[in-house]
């Protein structure tokens, strides 16, 4: 019970973050949203028992992807959005057809699934446990993403910088 | 207790919100939020289907995917930041030619 009502609590901040997120027409509040939502998401993955996913949660997602979205925000002195007029065949066909594919998926998930309640804290979650299938079993997969993150590194450096100090080449005085 | 279909619907509703960020908003950034909020609507039902089965692999994936997302974070800023200096502007209506 008591796992439940701190589900729906931070559910419901998750679900206002993600509106908010699309109502407001800053982008620096749709950031601020997104951190809340980020926050409340960590929070359920300790409810589900996965408290190393939550730490990631909260130190790669709400820690450092966040922070470059709100420096490019910030960099870029983005201002209000200019909204632009969207079809209104769109709207007719697009809103009733949310709704129903909605009311379908959750009465599908909500009646027709079989699933059992999760057990809270069943999961043996525990951090050495991820750490031995992550260099044991996904030793190599663990390894590419690590060359990944390298060439990303190197290709945002090169987009970002001014296209004619990547004419110009290196710096000498540098 | 809380039920598998719960988390379920709370990973669909956001992902549902992701979808209708990146087809409302006109904002280059604010569609790019739209695309994490996405990745962790999948995170959560990730992580609801691996307490619900025991399987501690689908937190490990969890973890790739932040890294893809991490990744692609980096290298998504930098071209906006690449549109904005030859465009002078966010608004993704106004970057309808791929050659200046």
């Amino acid at each position: 019970m008591f796992h439940l009502i701190l589900f729906l609590f931070f559910g419901v901040i998750c679900v206002a973050g993600a509106v908010n997120l699309l109502v407001q027409s800053h982008p620096i509040n749709s950031a601020l949203s997104l951190i809340a939502v980020m926050a409340s998401l960590a929070a359920e993955y300790l409810l589900l028992g996965a408290e190393f996913v939550a730490a990631v949660q909260v130190i790669v997602y709400a820690g450092a992807i966040m922070v470059l979205f709100v420096i490019t925000i910030m960099l870029l002195n983005a201002g209000k959005e200019e909204r632009s007029k969207g079809s209104r065949v769109a709207i007719l066909i697009g809103v009733p057809g949310v709704v129903i594919g909605g009311v379908l998926v959750a009465w599908t998930l909500l009646h027709r699934s079989n699933a059992e309640a999760v057990p809270i804290g069943a999961l043996k979650g525990d951090p050495s446990d991820i750490a031995r299938l992550l260099f044991h079993d996904f030793l190599l997969p663990f390894e590419v993403t690590s060359v990944l993150i390298l060439i990303a590194i190197m290709g945002a450096v090169v987009l970002a910088s001014r296209p004619e100090a990547v004419a110009r080449g290196p710096r000498k005085d540098g | 207790m809380v039920p598998l279909s719960y988390y379920l619907l709370l990973s669909g509703i956001l992902f549902v919100c992701g979808v209708l960020g990146f087809l409302i908003k006109r904002n280059i950034i604010t569609i790019f939020m739209s695309i994490e909020l996405m990745l962790n609507g999948v995170n959560l039902s990730f992580v609801a289907f691996a307490a619900h089965w025991h399987a501690l692999s689908g937190q490990v994936f969890v973890f790739f995917v932040m890294v893809v997302a991490a990744a692609e974070a980096a290298v998504g800023l930098a071209i906006i930041i690449a549109v904005y200096r030859t465009r002078e502007t966010l608004n993704v209506d106004r970057v309808n030619l791929l050659k200046l």
